[in-house]
């Protein structure tokens, strides 16, 4: 029987010729992350077991990302743990204050992860680097540790869901209102414990942004892993970024999937996630009269160049709403200067919107756009769990950032094409 | 290896970040986390829960966030083992990681009332519920991660 891309990788990484659905192996890792959060359970668990030295200094990353610039006397401190810790074991890619992005816009952006490569990550998001053609999970904290004394995980192999994709997205319409019309048709458990491969004829039409976007949310479908096969798109992304040799994997011509699930990118419309699930959605049309308090544009999910560009020329010329509060978060000091060069942040400056340096901030209630109780949120963010983005009793919209521009000069949730 | 205790009985989807709402994850602290565990969903869970009650869910249970605070909170408010219908897969694993027991079994799941005096043999998989008189079949752990829990968490079982 063949294998599917995850599963190849997975061998590849286990030393083993083939594997399937359910066997439990143990692999070498490529890179292991961790953030200003999980880094410090981490490194809490590494001394504690008495290890005394890391697998390998250059597979390390740590991104101060979550709380940083530090939001108040124990996000600093837990900083200045990971600082130490870094230095101590001479960690290459540490990024802090002045360097750092969000974790998951930073670390393929600077070449770190590669088609082929396997990466756990000790934050959720990890998925999103299956848009390169890489195998990488979000793991926990103690993963993360063993990761980086060992160099290995242990891994259930899983089984997967092909998602078939066809033609060419709509104006107005990103990865963003892919994978949330995915998840919005198989629910927040639909993928729960398997890969989620995007294959067919519609993926060379994807940007590489719009596949990151859609492999970031994967987990918000209970996957395991999203995976992208590796095209045109990708190598010309990984030119100048990867320097090192990486490998291409392709799934088996009979890899078995447990269900094959057609997607005609033509038909999507730009789609909104209701409170408190993502998989609460509905498309545009369907929103109905939703007042708004504030738009929040940036995430890991949504916070890359093609974002920015969304949101500018939507809010081109316009006057965010009196009644809106928004805020505009560049994912990676790269992609913050990139928008200043072209003129984006004088849009948003003069739209009344506020640019925030990058930081995971405000997406898991963190700091920097905090709701109130009552409150309602358009954000490009993730997840709009119960309290998420504040008081228990607020309320977070997932959207793309042309929807989300769009809600910050109505004031309402709104179709792009109605401010335009 | 065994737990028994009073059932916490939650729904579908408890998320991450109702086990730890992220205001709280500028500590990795265990007290600290488990005096606000569950908070945004039961706000009198720190003050009902006992030493070796049992936690009872629906599907996806620890969907989100791959915080390991939540298991770790969980675990340090007393709780002696999590009964879900399935669990979201990061939770999945970072429980068995810090050594905090689970089980997947949609019956008990479901005919389980919060309240309810629940024994757990985790050698058989089998769940007694003491007040209703009736047992329930999960898996039991496979013999991996049954040597990871019984050494008390993946750090201790990869020591030489």
């Amino acid at each position: 029987m063949g294998m599917t891309m995850t599963q190849k990788i997975l061998a590849a990484h286990a030393g083993l010729e083939s594997v399937a659905a359910g066997q439990l192996i143990r692999a070498d890792l490529d890179m292991v992350l961790g953030n200003d959060i999980t880094s410090p359970v981490a490194i809490n668990e590494f001394e504690k077991a008495g290890f005394e030295k890391v697998f390998d200094r250059e597979k390390i990353s740590m991104v101060m990302d979550h709380f940083v610039p530090n939001k108040d006397i124990k996000a600093a401190q837990q900083c200045k743990q990971c600082r130490t810790f870094a230095r101590k074991f001479d960690i290459k890619n540490y990024y802090d204050v002045g360097e750092m992005g969000i974790e998951h816009a930073l670390l393929p952006e600077k070449g770190l992860v590669a088609a082929g490569e396997l990466i756990i990550g000790a934050d959720s998001h990890t998925c999103t680097y299956g848009a390169l053609g890489a195998f990488s999970t979000g793991v926990g904290s103690t993963d993360m540790a063993c990761g980086m004394a060992t160099g290995q995980a242990w891994f259930k192999v899983p089984s997967a869901i092909c998602f078939n994709l066809t033609g060419t997205l709509s104006e107005y319409v990103s990865g963003k209102d892919v994978i949330l019309h995915i998840i919005g048709r198989i629910g927040v458990d639909g993928a729960l414990y398997r890969s989620m491969e995007f294959r067919g004829d519609g993926v060379k039409n994807l940007t590489m942004d719009d596949r990151l976007c859609i492999a970031n949310m994967a987990i918000e479908a209970g996957a395991k892993n999203g995976i992208f096969p590796v095209d045109e798109v990708t190598e010309e992304y990984m030119k100048g970024r990867v320097d090192r040799p990486y490998v291409v994997y392709e799934a088996d011509a009979d890899a078995e999937y447990d269900q094959v699930i057609d997607i005609d990118l033509s038909s999507i419309l730009p789609t909104v996630s209701f409170p408190h699930l993502p998989e609460n959605t509905r498309t545009i049309d369907q929103v109905g009269d939703v007042k708004i308090d504030q738009v929040v544009i940036g995430s890991c999910t949504n916070g890359r160049l093609s974002d920015m560009k969304a949101a500018a020329e939507i809010l081109k010329g316009k006057k965010v709403h009196r009644d809106v509060r928004a805020i505009i978060i560049p994912a990676t000091q790269a992609v913050y200067k990139e928008s200043m060069r072209l003129g984006y942040l004088d849009i948003f400056i003069d739209a009344g919107c506020i640019v925030s340096t990058p930081t995971c901030g405000p997406c898991l209630g963190g700091y920097m756009g905090i709701l109130a109780e009552g409150e309602r949120c358009v954000a490009t963010t993730n997840r709009n769990f119960v309290g998420r983005m504040g008081h228990t009793a607020s309320e977070v919209y997932l959207a793309g950032p042309a929807v989300a521009a769009a809600s910050a000069v109505t004031g309402k949730i709104s179709s792009p094409k109605e401010v335009l | 290896m065994n737990a028994q205790g009073f059932a916490h009985k939650y729904g579908d989807n408890v998320d991450t970040d109702v086990i730890i709402p992220a205001r709280h994850l500028n500590t990795a602290d265990h007290k600290e986390l488990a005096s606000h565990c569950m908070e945004d969903i039961d706000a009198g869970f720190k003050d009902k829960v006992k030493e070796g009650d049992i936690m009872v869910a629906g599907f996806n249970f620890g969907c989100g966030s791959s915080r390991e605070h939540a298991p770790i909170a969980i675990k340090e408010s007393g709780i002696s083992c999590v009964i879900a219908k399935t669990f979201a897969r990061i939770f999945y694993r970072n429980a068995i990681n810090i050594g905090l027991a689970i089980l997947e079994c949609e019956e008990a799941s479901s005919d389980i009332s919060d309240g309810d005096q629940v024994s757990v043999n985790f050698d058989t998989g089998v769940i007694t519920n003491e007040t209703k008189n009736k047992t329930y079949q999960a898996q039991p752990f496979p013999d991996f991660i049954k040597d990871i829990i019984t050494k008390g968490g993946l750090l201790n079982s990869i020591q030489k």
